[in-house]
């Protein structure tokens, strides 16, 4: 099935994540910003789509929208006391943090001028129906080291969690 | 104009780059540290849309596998980052990095 309206979903699409993202950095109330970064991370999974990999895309909706979101969910009617909706949200060095930000924009719009033109033109490959085979052939062959050290750090990290947030150890 | 239309590699790899520059402007500028964790979020996931735009670029899956290894690590840190998140807010009450200052001489 040959792709339909690919520039008018993309750009749908990324209008959707770049208001996600300034909603993220700007809202007073931390869930409003959670609920903003879901928005954008589902945007981003359909992008996923977009260039044709469906196992990210599902692997970013199930673990990074339906986990880690909620964990953020989870800690912010934890600590967020209604004291912290009504001060002031740009912390005291916002505005050298703001020439960072713009001299690191310059950075990108600079690199992006000069290499505009290394990218061949999109060549269509054949529309594969085998994404998900050759991530798992790829995972367990090439990067099995890889995958194992990955579920060791999941491991501490649980492990490190726990231990840090019990109220005595 | 035209070459607003067809979308290439250069349209998501400048989609990725911004998000990135949002990303670096929440952690730099906000004061509340679960919103500098998110703006975290946010920076790892643009760096997964170059990986997986790569990926796409060159053929082979080699970026996609990447992409699953840096979702699973943003996993891990985020669970590290908010348990020590709420050890900190247990200690002061307040969930205000300008008052991460035990350590100012």
């Amino acid at each position: 099935m040959a792709p339909v309206a690919t520039p008018f979903f993309f750009y749908l699409l990324s209008g959707i994540m770049l208001i996600g993202g300034i909603l993220v950095i700007t809202r007073k109330n931390p869930v409003h910003s959670a609920l903003a970064l879901i928005v954008t991370l589902l945007a981003q999974a359909s992008i996923y789509l977009m260039l044709y990999a469906p196992f990210v895309a599902g692997v970013q909706i199930i673990l990074y929208a339906g986990g880690i979101m909620v964990l953020f969910l989870f800690v912010i009617m934890l600590v967020s006391i209604d004291r912290s909706v009504k001060e002031r949200q740009f912390n005291s060095q916002w505005i050298v943090g703001m020439i960072a930000a713009t001299a690191l924009g310059g950075l990108f719009i600079a690199v992006f001028m000069k290499g505009k033109n290394i990218f061949p033109e999109h060549a269509l490959p054949v529309i594969e129906n085998d994404n998900t085979q050759k991530v798992a052939t790829m995972l367990y062959g090439q990067y099995m080291f890889a995958f194992e050290i990955a579920s060791l750090l999941l491991l501490v990290a649980i492990i490190g969690a726990v231990v840090m947030a019990k109220k005595r150890i | 104009m035209q070459s607003m239309l067809h979308i290439t590699t250069l349209h998501y790899l400048v989609l990725g780059a911004a998000l990135f520059l949002l990303g670096v402007i929440g952690v730099l500028t906000r004061r509340n540290v679960v919103i500098v964790l998110m703006s975290i979020e946010l920076i790892l996931n643009a760096v997964n849309l170059n990986l997986v735009a790569f990926s796409r670029t060159w053929g082979g899956v080699h970026g996609q596998v990447f992409a699953i290894f840096v979702i699973t690590d943003a996993a891990a840190e985020a669970a590290v980052g908010l348990g020590i998140l709420i050890a900190f807010f247990r200690n002061k009450e307040t969930v205000n990095i300008d008052e991460v200052n035990l350590l100012k001489w």
